[in-house]
This record gives C-alpha cells, sequence and structure tokens, in this order.
C-alpha cells in the first residue's frame, strides 16, 4: 500500500505500524514524532497504530532554530 | 546560587538562552554553547530530511543544555498547538517557546492567534514560553492563561535593532509575575545588558550570536553583558538629573 510521508508517496508493507515506519524515514524513534492525517499520533500508541492505504503521515524532527 | 533563575520551578543555570538557528555550522553551534555557558537552547521542528547529517539534539545532550522547541513558522493557533504537540513526542518535554507570527515580513507576533493558542497549550499541559510583542496589556494577558513566562520583542526577528520601545519593556517588567526574557532583536553585548538592566530576568537570542562574525566570541560577550546587566539592575543604579552634582566634597576647599 502507499502512504504520503512528508509530501511525498510510499510504499510500505500491508499492515505496517507508525513505528515501523518512523524509524525507516528518521533511522531512530529518538527526536522524532508523527502526525497522521492532521492528528498527532502520542509516541506510546506508535506500535500498535497501523497504517492505511493513502493516509497522509508528517514526520518531523528537531532543527537548529531561533 | 544566591541569584536563581527560575522558570516554572526549574532552575537554569544562565539567564542567557540561545537560538541554534542561523549558525552556518553544528561546529558552531558547539563553539558557541561552550563559550555562552547557556543552560538552554531553542530548536525548531521541520520535516525529516534523510540527507540531513549529524543532529542538533546531540550537540545540546553533549553539553548538557535543556531543549526549549519551537513553534517557528505557524502563522495561527490551531498550527501552533500542533507542533507544540509534535514537539513534545518528539523531544519528551512540555516546555515550548510559543511563536505564532502574522506574516512573513515583520514577523511580528500575532496577538490574537498567540493568545489562544497559549490558552489551549496551557490547557493541555504545556510550560508556555510566548514571543510576543512588547504590549503590556498582551503580557499580561498571557500571564492570566497561565503561561510561564512573558518573552517580549525589543524590536523584529533578526534585526539587531535592541531594544526599541525600552518603557514598555519596564512595564511589562513592573507587572509581571513570571520571568520576563527579551527575545528577539537583540544586536550586540550592551543591548542584552540593557535588557537586564531594565529588569528583564533572562534574554534569548540568536542571530546576533549565530550570525556575528566571530561567534564563540560574540557568545562570550552576550553572557558577560547579561551577567553585568544583572549585577547593576540588582545594585540599583543612580537616577538620572538633568544637572551635574559635585562627587567631590564641596567643603574644606583650600583657599588659595
Amino acid at each position: 500500500m502507499t502512504v504520503d510521508v512528508n509530501g511525498s508517496p510510499r510504499n510500505v508493507p500491508p499492515g505496517c505500524t507508525l513505528d515501523a515506519l518512523i524509524a525507516a524515514v528518521a533511522g531512530s524513534l529518538r527526536g522524532s514524532a508523527a502526525a497522521v492525517d492532521g492528528e498527532v499520533v502520542p509516541r506510546g500508541e506508535w506500535e500498535h497504530f497501523p497504517l492505511a492505504d493513502g493516509q497522509q503521515v508528517e514526520i518531523i524532527t528537531a532543527v537548529q532554530g531561533g | 546560587m544566591d541569584d536563581p533563575f527560575v522558570i516554572a520551578g526549574v532552575e537554569l543555570g544562565s539567564r542567557l538562552i540561545l537560538g541554534t538557528g542561523g549558525a552556518p555550522s553544528l561546529q558552531v553551534v558547539d563553539e558557541t554553547l561552550a563559550a555562552s555557558g547557556t543552560a538552554m537552547c531553542t530548536v525548531a521542528m521541520r520535516r525529516v530530511d534523510a540527507g540531513t547529517s549529524g543532529s542538533i539534539l546531540e550537540v545540546l545532550d553533549r553539553h548538557g543544555v535543556r531543549v526549549l522547541p519551537n513553534t517557528a513558522g505557524c502563522r495561527t493557533a490551531r498550527e501552533a498547538v500542533r507542533t507544540a504537540q509534535l514537539a513534545r513526542e518528539a523531544l519528551e518535554t512540555d516546555w515550548v517557546k510559543l511563536e505564532v507570527v502574522a506574516d512573513e515580513r515583520t514577523l511580528l507576533p500575532d496577538p490574537v492567534e498567540l493568545l489562544d493558542a497559549a490558552a489551549e497549550l496551557v490547557g493541555l499541559g504545556f510550560t508556555v514560553l510566548p514571543y510576543t510583542n512588547d504590549d503590556p496589556v498582551l503580557a499580561r494577558r498571557l500571564q492570566q492563561v497561565g503561561c510561564a513566562a512573558v518573552m517580549p520583542l525589543g524590536s523584529p526577528i533578526g534585526t539587531g535593532l535592541g531594544i526599541r520601545n525600552p518603557d514598555n519593556i519596564e512595564l511589562i517588567v513592573s507587572e509581571a509575575r513570571v520571568p520576563v526574557i527579551l527575545d528577539a532583536g537583540i544586536g550586540t553585548a550592551s543591548d542584552a545588558a540593557l535588557a537586564l538592566e531594565l529588569g528583564c530576568d533572562g534574554v534569548l537570542l540568536a542571530s546576533a550570536v549565530t550570525r556575528a562574525q566571530h561567534p564563540a566570541r560574540m557568545a562570550e560577550a552576550m553572557a558577560a553583558a547579561v551577567h553585568a546587566g544583572r549585577l547593576a539592575r540588582r545594585a540599583g543604579r543612580i537616577p538620572r538629573r538633568h544637572h551635574a552634582q559635585a562627587s567631590s566634597p564641596t567643603e574644606g576647599m583650600a583657599v588659595l
């Protein structure tokens, strides 16, 4: 199935959970967070959060900033 | 410490808070942190970029510096609240530097969206440090909704124009029940010293250091300025007078 990650389509296996996607995209779960279809998903729910085809996922981290 | 700097019950070891934006490299951030002695730094939250090498968080960790995520770039309360929630999950802190700016040209806070976002975030359990205008009334309202500090600008972000309205900053300080942190507009060390002399509890600055010709040297200057300004505030400056007042005795002059 395909989900939209930070504005680009990405193929993920069916049943893929949010923690697996974050780890794959960010390299680590530490320092990252995600919103699915505009709603922030609490860290404690990531491993049980199943993704669905067509969902929009934003994965963010800290960068230099004022 | 006989003059602790405390925000929301947490004592910070320095009254100088640094933004990390604008530094040309993580190496420069590393050097400025060492030179500044800061205890807290801001970061922004952005999409993960696979091409990014190294992490600002690793640099902050190495210096034992507390991370303060911001909501830079947000234009609405809704965006700012979502960004703060993401930051809380990413960095596992409920502290947030709340920024809701009206437009890219002025980067001035939008007071209506800012106050809405502050109230909502306080309700969600955040420790909210809002970047605000130098408006004493808005500062009062931000405290009323439960902000842990107020952070008025000295002048617009990145301008380096210093403190354009010191009377308003003094007014904000005189009414404040939470720490007042001068945020934005600092250009050089004397601006930072003035902020503390006016009674601000701390200073938050980024560009003045990160875009200086020698960032680490300027960071050291800022630390000294904040220290000097705080000492001067506590020492109690002399009142300004319109005419001269001799400091040498007027009695006992020899007749020559």
